[in-house]
């Protein structure tokens, strides 16, 4: 996955909405992750760091909200949580399974000055 | 960098020019609501307009190189409130790598916002940071120490930008009736042969138009320039995976015809890639049986965004230890409902039901495009495929 564009995407959304608010400094950042999310947030923290270099979200604190992963399984006909891609239903250990929640990335909230 | 595969944000170069700096840097002004002028010297891409008088909503990745020699009106000190009636003029000159959005990739000259809104942080030594004033708000009086924060509601996916202009690329398409196809993989899964043996055996029936992407050279695209195919290289420096923008330079350099098919052949990776949309009518994913036949479970994300997945280099079964239902079971656990067919680029064996597959595809996008329906979802119904 490529976290630097990612971060990039990130810190636009923050500086359009800090723009937005006429902040001189945005403090922290929360971001939605979803479990089956196209991320490793490790690498996303360290890129984050990178592109707020000099910005006006320079040293924000980048707040994780996890969110659980879930699908939709078909022989089952259910709602069913799914950790991550690849496992089976917990109900039917079978792998017809069409996720429905848990791929977002996205700015939850920031916190201005 | 990208901390897990070890790759980073380069410079783009489209056919061997640059995408970010070309011709001329030049310079602009702009004027902002409390009369401070900026001089800022932009290096683009392409010869394009910018006209700042639209509100538009501007992508910049934006590094400020900042010279920044701003004279304050008087003197000040910042151990206590002061004020910072501005009257500053500050000449910085920066480098924007701007992306922007197009609203239509054909047409270069509009909106984007160049809403420097004033917001430049002035970093002070004494680490209390001390914003230039709000428009219309000149000379407004800061007190460090004073730490008011808020937080404010955002709700916008880290991938708005690449989508919004996806969406461009998919409107395209639907307009002029094109079945484009992102094709993914790992390097050396024989993805430009197999573009290659598939643009002599459609036999100019359908025009075929590829994108190539790589980090570097425009060896691929000569090597499918010289099927007479057009094509254009993408180079992604040190990026690894091409994004909707690059996409969207490329379409305008290819102007594809109505009717052809466009393949996008996406640099060769089995992690990046899978996030972003192209603006494709699918996401192809090629796996040889050099490789090996659990690579859909090691690296689900990029199986599960695909629609169809290619089996190639069957010829060469006999040798080596690939089990190739058991890659189609992997592969069906993290994307139930993906096609399969087997082939090979080389033999031409399974091409039959690749080139049907292909004819179809372009047949219905050609169908939608002259009863006028409007760009797909970015999924759409895959169209009948041989189940291997």
């Amino acid at each position: 996955m490529h976290e630097m564009s990612l971060a990039e995407g990130m810190l636009q959304l923050v500086e359009d909405g800090a723009r937005q608010h006429s902040a001189s400094a945005v403090k922290a950042v929360w971001l939605e992750v979803g479990a089956l999310s196209h991320v490793e947030v490790d690498a996303l923290r360290f890129c984050f760091d990178a592109v707020t270099r000099g910005t006006v979200a320079h040293g924000a604190r980048l707040e994780i909200v996890a969110t659980p992963g879930a699908a939709w399984c078909m022989p089952c006909g259910e709602r069913v949580a799914l950790a991550r891609l690849g496992d089976a239903c917990p109900r039917c250990a079978g792998h017809q399974l069409q996720v429905v929640e848990g791929e977002d990335l996205r700015v939850r909230e920031i916190e201005i000055a | 960098m990208c901390v897990t595969c070890g790759c980073g944000e380069g410079e783009v170069r489209i056919d061997g020019a640059t995408a970010t700096v070309a011709g001329a840097p030049h310079a602009h002004l702009h004027r902002h609501a409390d009369g401070t002028v900026h001089a800022h010297s932009h290096e683009h891409g392409d010869a394009h307009d910018h006209d700042h008088g639209d509100a538009h909503g501007h992508g910049h990745g934006h590094s400020h190189g900042h010279g920044h020699s701003h004279d304050h009106g008087q003197s000040h000190d910042h151990a206590q409130s002061h004020d910072h009636g501005h009257p500053h003029d500050h000449a910085h000159p920066h480098d924007h790598a701007h992306r922007h959005d197009h609203a239509d990739p054909r047409d270069h000259v509009q909106r984007h916002d160049h809403a420097h809104g004033n917001d430049h942080v002035h970093p002070h030594p004494d680490d209390a940071t001390i914003a230039a004033a709000p428009a219309g708000a000149l000379g407004a009086v800061h007190a460090p120490g004073v730490d008011a924060t808020r937080r404010v509601q955002i709700e916008r996916d880290l991938l708005t930008k690449n989508d919004a202009i996806a969406a461009v690329n998919r409107r395209l398409f639907a307009a002029r009736g094109i079945f484009a196809l992102n094709l993914v993989s790992s390097p050396g899964s024989g993805k430009t042969t197999l573009l290659v043996k598939t643009i002599e055996a459609l036999g100019g029936r359908i025009p075929a138009l590829v994108i190539e992407g790589d980090q570097q050279t425009s060896r691929d695209a000569e090597r499918i320039r010289a099927t007479g195919a057009p094509a254009v290289q993408v180079n992604t420096g040190k990026g690894c995976h091409l994004d909707a923008d690059m996409v969207a330079r490329a379409l305008d350099r290819l102007d594809p015809p109505s009717g052809s098919l466009v393949l996008i052949e996406n640099v060769g990776n089995l992690v990046c890639p899978a996030a972003f949309d192209l603006g494709e009518a699918h996401k192809v994913a090629i796996l040889s049986v050099t490789e090996g036949d659990d690579k859909p479970i090691k690296y689900p994300d990029l199986f599960h965004a695909a629609d169809l997945m290619l089996v190639n280099k069957v010829d060469l079964l006999p040798h080596v230890d690939f089990d190739v239902d058991g890659a189609i079971g992997w592969a069906r656990r993290v994307q139930p409902g993906i096609g399969v067919m087997r082939i090979s680029a080389r033999t031409g064996e399974g091409f039959d039901a690749w080139l049907a597959w292909l004819e179809r595809g372009v047949e219905r996008a050609r169908t939608r495009a002259a009863v006028g329906a409007s760009a797909p979802d970015a999924r759409e119904p895959v169209p009948e495929h041989g189940h291997a």
